[in-house]
């Protein structure tokens, strides 16, 4: 997987999977002969032909729909949403057709879909299009939520999500489809537990997507300065790997949540919550701290939206000040 | 007919008595549809409902006790009490599944109809819906989206007239939905509901059709519920006596009867005896599900994620 970018990852894990599998096919918006607005899909059509690889109106809950009653019925659909925030509109398919209908049967009916969906913080895109939803889809138990952070580990985790019998949304870091591998030779995990890319002793922090990055570049520059920060990518949002996350913070006794998404709610408040429930608590003095988005919609212009995100420097800064503490 | 009306009507008495956790929707009024669409469907077809399941659901095969045991919130029922009547399914019927949000599972029909193209067998599916649920953005997605791809779905509206307590020339200015067909570049057809023989022999050219290859067709059965939109709606609130007893004097089960014994196919006491057979069913029903135990609480957190070795 050298020099393989994420994007490409991904166009050559669906294809495997087709390849594989005559029950998986692909639907979306600009899916075929386009091959994708982002390009991700492209070739998929001429190699594989209208029927598997099927360009759909604008019907984000008629496509949802499809690919569920699909699913229920014994095929692998995997479709593709163009940005995540389109998906608000077809909220109905995904969270009671989807992920209620194992439960609501009872453990009878499967809906083994994957829904392919990009989301990013970057600028430019403006409000209504640079949501990360993921935080608000906590509050959904049958509902799996992955985001890779790698092309080795979109290709991996894309593989289990259609491998799996439940519905899978497969969250791409737009911001990452030119992103080519960092991290070398991933030894293939379950698809629902977190990664631990980096040990440390002093302090653990999590984070999911792009955030990841920014975690590992400012723990590079902790290292110069001897704080070793433990760095774990979640993988999976939902539902959370408890174990590990909690695991983690019993040997370092600190932990930093990194959100892309709005503060109030959401993953870092989730994560900081599991901390807080556990034995972990009790038994050390713990600091917990969240690094989040600001507790505002995305604005159109660049330095707004820029600013909205904590970069590198802020990720760093929010390391040093824990660090810090801990030495008091 | 006779068993859908009887296994509503006990159910009601049913939830006279309180032993039913939730609501009931009787199908009571509307038989004709269910039957006269199941008559013309075969193994390997899948049926979409809507949130007043018990017709399409006993026509798809469902076993009456299991269904009771459902509706009661049993472990016995088909979703071991966890789904009610609003998600009430059984996919080895091809019974896709009630629904609790108006309009949410015709998308699901169509989902399985790719299926079915997909994998190249013959199958249809048919999508049950309400007229109030034509005014939802799955409907006009789903129909649009069947009708490009050229599924093998019936697109069937039991259209009694009322969206809950909201009369359908206050919901919707054209009250023929069969008129929607054609923005979608379809065939549709008005078909009179409470007749059993027009429903079937409007929907057999329809899944022969669709069997061939053909693509989807939208029907508007015209109908009429003879109860409130669930057991505690006082209906008379928004519609008048007469309009309800109006419509009783079209009971689809007596229109039916009394045709089969003018033509001379059954005798009075024929249809006596199928009564009381259809009774014995029912009761011996409530009793199967009413001797199924509760699910145990531990259920609560299982069957949220399906069992997985990639997980």
């Amino acid at each position: 997987m050298s020099r393989v970018t994420l994007k490409e990852a991904i166009r050559a894990t669906l294809a495997d999977l087709m390849a594989q599998d005559q029950r998986v096919f692909v639907l979306g918006e600009d899916v075929g002969v386009l091959g994708g607005a982002f390009g991700v899909t492209a070739g998929l059509l001429d190699r594989f032909g209208p029927e598997r690889v099927r360009d759909a109106p604008i019907s984000e809950t008629a496509i949802l729909g499809a690919a569920i009653g699909a699913a229920l019925t014994g095929l692998r659909p995997i479709c593709e949403m163009q940005f995540v925030d389109f998906m608000l509109v077809s909220l109905d398919q995904l969270l009671h057709q989807a992920a209620l209908a194992h439960y609501a049967s009872g453990g009878f009916n499967t809906v083994p879909l994957v829904i392919r969906a990009n989301y990013s913080m970057g600028p430019g895109a403006g409000p209504q299009d640079s949501g990360t939803l993921y935080g608000a889809l906590l509050q959904f138990p049958g509902l799996t939520v992955v985001i890779p952070t790698s092309p080795a580990e979109a290709a991996s985790l894309l593989r289990q999500a259609v491998h799996d019998p439940n519905p899978v949304l497969f969250l791409e870091p737009r911001e990452l489809y030119g992103a080519t591998d960092q991290i070398a030779d991933l030894p293939p995990l379950p698809l629902t537990k977190a990664r631990i890319l980096r040990s440390g002793t002093q302090l653990t922090c999590v984070a999911a997507g792009g955030m990841v990055h920014k975690a590992l570049a400012a723990a590079d520059r902790l290292a110069a300065d001897s704080i070793e920060v433990e760095v774990i990518d979640l993988r999976c949002v939902m539902p959370l790997d408890e174990a590990t996350i909690v695991g983690s913070v019993a040997r370092t006794g600190r932990i930093l949540a990194l959100d892309e998404g709005p503060r109030g709610g959401g993953l870092a408040a989730e994560v900081l919550a599991l901390v807080a429930e556990s034995d972990v608590l009790r038994s050390s003095s713990l600091a917990m701290h969240r690094l989040t988005a600001a507790a505002a919609p995305i604005a159109y212009a660049r330095h707004l939206a820029a600013a909205a995100v904590p970069d590198g420097n802020a990720v760093e800064s929010a390391m040093r000040k824990m660090a810090a503490e801990r030495q008091l | 007919m006779l068993l859908i009306r009887r296994f509503d009507e006990r159910l009601l008495r049913l939830q006279k008595q309180g032993l039913i956790p939730g609501h009931t929707s009787p199908y009571i009024g509307q038989e004709a549809i269910a039957v006269g669409v199941a008559a013309e469907l075969a193994e390997g077809d899948f049926v979409a409902s809507h949130h007043r399941p018990t017709g399409h659901a006993l026509m798809a095969g469902l076993d009456p006790g299991r269904v009771l045991a459902e509706l009661l919130g049993r472990v016995g029922g088909y979703c071991r009490g966890k789904a009610g009547k609003h998600q009430l399914t059984s996919l080895e019927h091809g019974f896709l599944g009630a629904n609790g949000v108006v309009g949410g599972g015709i998308p699901l029909a169509v989902g399985a109809a790719l299926g079915q193209k997909l994998r190249g067998t013959n199958g249809v599916t048919v999508a049950y819906f309400g007229d109030g649920a034509t005014n939802t953005g799955a409907f006009h997605e789903a129909v649009n989206l069947a009708a490009v791809w050229n599924l093998p779905v019936l697109f069937v509206c039991e259209n009694n007239g009322y969206a809950f307590s909201t009369r359908q020339q206050d919901h919707q200015r054209n009250t023929n939905i069969a008129d929607r067909a054609a923005a979608y570049g379809l065939p549709g057809q008005i078909v009179d509901g409470n007749d059993v023989d027009a429903v079937r022999a409007a929907v057999r050219p329809a899944v022969d059709s669709a069997r061939a290859g053909y693509g989807p067709m939208l029907f508007d059965a015209k109908t009429y519920r003879w109860y409130g939109q669930y057991d505690a709606d006082d209906s008379l609130a928004y519609r008048p006596q007469a309009e309800i007893d109006c419509w009783k004097e079209r009971c689809p089960i007596e229109t039916y009867r009394a045709r089969l014994e003018a033509r001379g196919e059954i005798i009075p006491r024929a249809f006596e005896q199928l009564s009381r057979k259809v009774d014995t069913v029912v009761e011996r029903a409530v009793q199967w599900a009413l001797a199924s135990p509760l699910a145990p609480i531990a259920e609560i957190g299982q069957h949220i994620y399906a069992a997985s070795d990639v997980r």
